[in-house]
């Protein structure tokens, strides 16, 4: 099985983060049918090469399966699908981005995979916008702000709701496998 | 001493729990009325004479102090002073809880509801008080009569010399005075006689001697109790207190008097008719306080799993044989590794077997060193029917077998509140009142049966009890209510019965303090599940029900037969599997509504086609062109229909739910030889699917 790990070091230890930047905000972009997203880094635990995942049965579409990561049965979810896009091929820049969701009951890991992971931005808290209603792919209630950087406008989404198990699955004996429509 | 007591304290803690249960099952175990087993009664005085030295020793005061109430209490009782009843049975018990909370609480360095405290040491006390009193009120030996007076004297004055070597022993002349100051007024005069000049004195001696006066109402027993520990260390004298009482023929016309100043609310008047009331009146007291004794119960069960269990010695040794093995192993594959050549592969494989079976076996040991008894959660029972029971109005009589089944030590700590409930549901629902009973032509004392054994690889669990059974009726209506049935169709007994399990059914007319939410069976079901073992119901109207559990001997591990299902893998539990076979035309069936039935030596067997349940792609769909994997569980039998076998593997078993959710079907996940994760097929969930869907 070949993993390619993005090594985040660079970005130094998470604890320290939060103090360095004092009450500024670091989030990790990537890129989803064209247009970028941006996940608060706190959340992400690491970024891994796409490798094949085990099937789960009667999972809706969106969640591709599960994968191994160091002994821990993870969850893959296809983040186009999630939110009712199509899907493409997987190619080499397809990245699972693993994070750390904390839900009702307790924390849980999982890998999201995007097109291409972007860059790191680094944000102060007055240049986030409130999300709009309207006019995005995901639905808003996902959206946490909006930023707008050199080259273009990037989404900041809300981790911890949009893969929340309790919102993803909870809801799914009413619309079994079914994308949430856009 | 230069001795830090610090690292005794664990092991103080862990023997006073001890105690506390051999306490309660002690004092569970005497009938009130009958007649007294002295023996029992002992072990009972024992185990609290123990928690009251070592807590003395520790300086844990309160809970010496404590303690030694209810010791003196254990004395009378022992000595025949003092009836057991039911009442003072009940006071006993709940001075064991009070005391496991304050043992809890000195442990934690919490603080201790002192209120509580008061208030069962105050309950304790008038216990004492009121049966010191002249007998007759409730029936005192005659025995009584005749050892009362002299129990009743002004005091005592006490001669004691103690050796100079007392101190050696962790004794410590303070202590046991501060247990006599407990008993009466008293004063102390040392005698320095003895006490050399400083430079000669060495530290860790006693040299002093003392002559004590211990006024009050105090029996000889009691005064020598408190110098039980230091027999044989010391020189003791005691003797009636002289003096300002005149002689002793006095002391028995003055002993109403003083024994008469301690308890203001005298309970004499009333009788035995105010004695009932006081009963009712606990027992009120004692619901309100039965959450309360669960939280805290609930908090000794929580420090207790993080710390320790306790490992038979041959266990640890045999795994310690096991390790030797391994090593030689070891050494033999690096010797053949160091100047390997292609004639000696028959060796080197002779040795990787060999390191297989070492592997295997330590393994099953290191395994089996987290096998518990299944007594450590059985030991609560006869408490909660005793208390419940009680409560209830209900006679019950609870049989317990195979309380050394061995069971996994989380398995244990899961199945705990399960059958907890299970067997509240028995008292509350299953076992009907006396009157009741005897009107249906059963024996008064209703029975409650605790059975725990082994079978074909899992160990199972009963619950049952010999009341009314399960009604069929009010469930079916229920059902129906609920939309959970549909009407004017047929449903088997296990299909109605299991509706129990469904949240928010429950046939209990009235709601009670015990039970009948309606919450909770639907819990016990998804706890048992949690820990990979299913739950099964058996009723019979007005003969009982019978509730089986079955639960897998570990969780950790099992051996896994590894089948393809189009593109992907699945593991089948091998313990499971009864047989493969192929299918050949015309031996299947399509029944209308029932799925495919094979005829199987004999019987009709139903397919399973998994590729279908789990929607895989590129799967074998001609049943002649792959393999049924019969398998069986909860006694129903199917074949799983498969594209072929793989290899088999010993999987470890991961959690799904972790990080995802429970799958239908699947039980849970394990790492793969190849790094890949591998799906276990649940497969009682699949069985029970299958019926639910035809």
């Amino acid at each position: 099985m070949e993993t390619k790990t993005t090594d985040l070091a660079p970005l130094g230890p998470r604890g320290a983060l939060k103090r360095e930047t004092a009450e500024g905000l670091q989030y990790l972009t990537f890129s989803l049918a064209g247009e970028e997203y941006g996940i608060d880094i706190l959340k992400v635990q690491e970024i891994r090469g796409w490798a094949p995942v085990t099937k789960v049965p009667n999972a809706p579409a969106f969640v591709r399966g599960v994968m191994n990561l160091r002994g821990a049965i993870v969850p893959v979810i296809d983040l186009r699908l999630r939110f009712g896009l199509e899907t493409i091929e997987y190619t080499k820049t397809t990245v699972v981005i693993v994070v750390m969701v904390q839900g009702a009951t307790g924390n849980r890991v999982i890998g999201a995979v995007v097109d291409g992971v972007s860059d790191v931005l680094n944000l102060q808290a007055a240049d986030i916008q409130p999300a709009p209603d309207f006019g995005t792919a995901v639905h808003t209630e996902f959206i946490s702000g909006l930023v707008t950087i050199e080259a273009g406008m990037v989404m900041l989404l809300d981790v911890d709701r949009l893969l929340s198990v309790e919102e993803m699955f909870a809801l799914e004996a009413v619309r079994p496998s079914e994308p949430v429509a856009a | 001493m230069a001795i830090d007591i610090g690292q005794f304290v664990q092991t103080f803690f862990e023997e006073s729990f001890e105690g506390l249960d051999i306490m309660e099952a002690g004092l569970l175990a005497l009938s009130p009325g009958a007649t007294v087993d002295l023996e029992q009664i002992n072990t009972i005085f024992r185990a609290a004479h123990s928690i009251k030295g070592g807590s003395g020793t520790f300086g844990f005061r309160e809970v010496a102090e404590f303690t030694h109430v209810m010791e003196t209490l254990l004395d009378r009782m022992r000595e025949g002073r003092m009836p057991v009843t039911r009442d003072a049975v009940n006071t006993l018990l709940e001075s064991v809880d009070c005391l496991r909370e304050m043992l809890v609480a000195a442990r934690e360095k919490s603080p201790v509801d002192a209120n509580r405290v008061e208030e069962v040491r105050e309950r304790l006390s008038e216990l004492l008080d009121a049966k010191e009193a002249p007998p007759g009120d409730t029936g005192g030996k005659p025995a009584s009569a005749a050892k009362s007076p002299s129990a009743q004297v002004a005091g005592w004055r006490i001669r004691f010399r103690p050796y100079p070597q007392l101190m050696h022993s962790g004794n410590d002349p303070v202590r046991m005075f501060r247990e006599l100051a407990d008993l009466g007024e008293l004063t102390a005069r040392a005698d320095l006689g003895r006490l050399p000049r400083l430079a000669e004195l060495q530290p860790e001696d006693c040299y002093l001697a003392w002559e004590l006066e211990l006024r009050g109402a105090v029996s000889r027993d009691a005064v020598a109790e408190a110098f039980a520990w230091v027999e044989g260390d010391c020189e003791l004298e005691i003797e009636p207190l002289a003096g300002d009482a005149p002689a002793p023929a006095a002391t028995a016309v003055k002993a109403p008097e003083t024994a008469a100043v301690p308890p203001p609310a005298d309970p004499k008047p009333g009788g035995p008719r105010e004695e009932g009331q006081q009963g009712e009146l606990m027992l009120e007291r004692r619901k309100g306080e039965d959450r309360r004794r669960g939280d805290r119960r609930a908090s000794v069960a929580a420090a207790d799993s993080g710390s320790s269990i306790r490992v038979g010695i041959d266990k640890v040794d045999a795994v310690i044989n096991l390790v030797g093995e391994l090593v030689t192993t070891q050494s033999m594959l690096s010797a053949l590794g160091e100047d390997f050549d292609m004639s000696r592969l028959d060796k080197l494989h002779e040795a990787l077997d060999q390191l297989d079976r070492n592997t295997r076996d330590l393994q099953e040991h290191v395994m089996r060193i987290r096998m518990l008894p299944v007594s450590s959660v059985f030991s609560r029972f006869p408490r909660m029917v005793h208390d419940i029971g009680g409560k209830l109005g209900k006679q019950i009589e609870l049989r317990i077998n195979g309380e050394q089944t061995e069971l996994d030590k989380t398995v244990i700590e899961k199945i705990g509140d399960p059958l907890v409930h299970l067997i509240r549901n028995s008292l509350d629902h299953g076992l009907e009142p006396p009157d009741e009973r005897i009107r249906a032509g059963k024996p008064e004392t209703g029975v409650i049966t605790l059975d725990a054994y082994h079978k074909s690889g899992s160990i199972f669990i009963e619950v049952g009890d010999d009341g009314r059974g399960l009604n069929r009726e009010a469930l079916l209506r229920k059902g129906l209510d609920n939309g959970l049935l549909r009407a004017g169709e047929e449903y088997s007994d296990e299909q109605i019965y299991d509706l129990i399990f469904h949240p928010g059914l429950s046939t209990a007319k009235q709601i009670s303090d015990v039970s009948g939410r309606g919450v909770g069976m639907d819990v016990v079901r998804r706890n048992i599940q949690d820990v990979g073992g299913s739950i099964q119901i058996a009723s019979r109207p007005g003969k009982g029900t019978r509730i089986t559990i079955s639960l897998p001997l570990t969780l950790a591990i099992l051996d896994g037969q590894l089948v393809s299902i189009g593109q992907d893998c699945y593991i089948i539990p091998l313990l499971s599997i009864i047989e493969s076979v192929q299918i050949r035309a015309g031996e299947v069936n399509r029944i209308p509504g029932r799925g495919e039935i094979l005829r199987f030596r004999g019987q009709p067997l139903p397919i399973l086609r998994l590729y279908e349940m789990f929607g895989a792609e590129g799967a074998v769909t001609d049943l002649e062109k792959g393999l049924l994997v019969v398998v069986e569980a909860d006694g129903r039998q199917v074949g799983l229909f498969v594209d072929d076998l793989q290899g088999q593997q010993q999987v470890s078993i991961k959690s799904l739910e972790k990080n995802f959710r429970r799958v239908a079907g699947v039980a849970g996940a394990t790492i793969l030889g190849d790094g890949r994760v591998g799906l276990i097929l649940d497969i009682s969930g699949l069985i029970r699917t299958n019926n639910a869907a035809i």
